[in-house]
């Protein structure tokens, strides 16, 4: 299946794009998706362990499962307001 | 500026926001606006720069807004967040809350204020003459 992940400020600068299209086996999770594109874009990996995850724009957890078709977004600290 | 929440690059326009939440039956409506300010942990500051997740936020503020109506007696709120490039003085976001009661609308525009900035997804990268950092707030 494939699965849209979106990422944000340093992720997005360090990576050098907003979105990744990640192809994962059927059982994939929100964690599998991530370590999909630490592997892809290495520049991210040191931080991207520490981010909040949301599945099509909700907040989860690692562990959530992903069907495709789904929009994953790395959630590095907010600094709103 | 008439929906209730919105994210966006346009200037925040502080009347408007308030004027959407006049009623007949609003004794009291207290606004919170964050500006851009010049200095920030001994750096100066020559400008912001506001990152979103757009789709999601919106969701997050009518979350927030949902939450500050269960919790605090208040008639309506509203949300509105500037992203893109601040210049110093202007404004990040302006938080409105109607309410019959000044004491309520006041604990409830404090509630959404620091609602917003524990979830919404939203970053900054704070602009110095020495360079550029992302910020990351500890609430």
């Amino acid at each position: 299946m494939q699965v849209t992940v979106l990422l944000f400020a340093a992720h997005r600068e360090a990576a050098g794009t907003h979105e990744f299209i990640a192809e994962l086996p059927d059982g994939a999770t929100v964690s599998d998706a991530l370590e999909r594109v630490c592997a892809e874009y290495p520049a991210i990996a040191s931080t991207a362990r520490s981010v909040a995850f949301a599945l099509n724009r909700t907040h989860v957890s690692a562990d959530a499962a992903l069907a495709h078709g789904d929009e994953v977004a790395l959630l590095p600290p907010v600094a709103g307001g | 500026m008439t929906a209730h929440h919105s994210i966006s690059g346009e200037p925040l326009d502080e009347r408007a926001v308030v004027d959407c939440l006049a009623s007949d039956g609003a004794g009291a409506i207290a606004t919170f606006v964050g500006r851009v300010r010049s200095s920030s942990r001994g750096r100066d500051v020559t400008k912001l720069e506001y990152e979103a997740y757009p789709e999601m936020a919106q969701r997050v503020f009518e979350q927030i807004a949902d939450e500050a109506k269960s919790r605090h007696d208040i008639i309506d709120i509203a949300i509105h967040h500037r992203v893109g490039s601040l210049r110093v003085g202007e404004a990040s976001v302006v938080i409105a809350v109607s309410s019959r009661h000044r004491a309520a609308a006041f604990e409830a525009c404090r509630f959404a204020i620091d609602r917003l900035k524990q979830i919404a997804p939203i970053w900054k990268k704070e602009h110095s003459p020495d360079g550029a950092v992302w910020v990351e707030d500890r609430p």
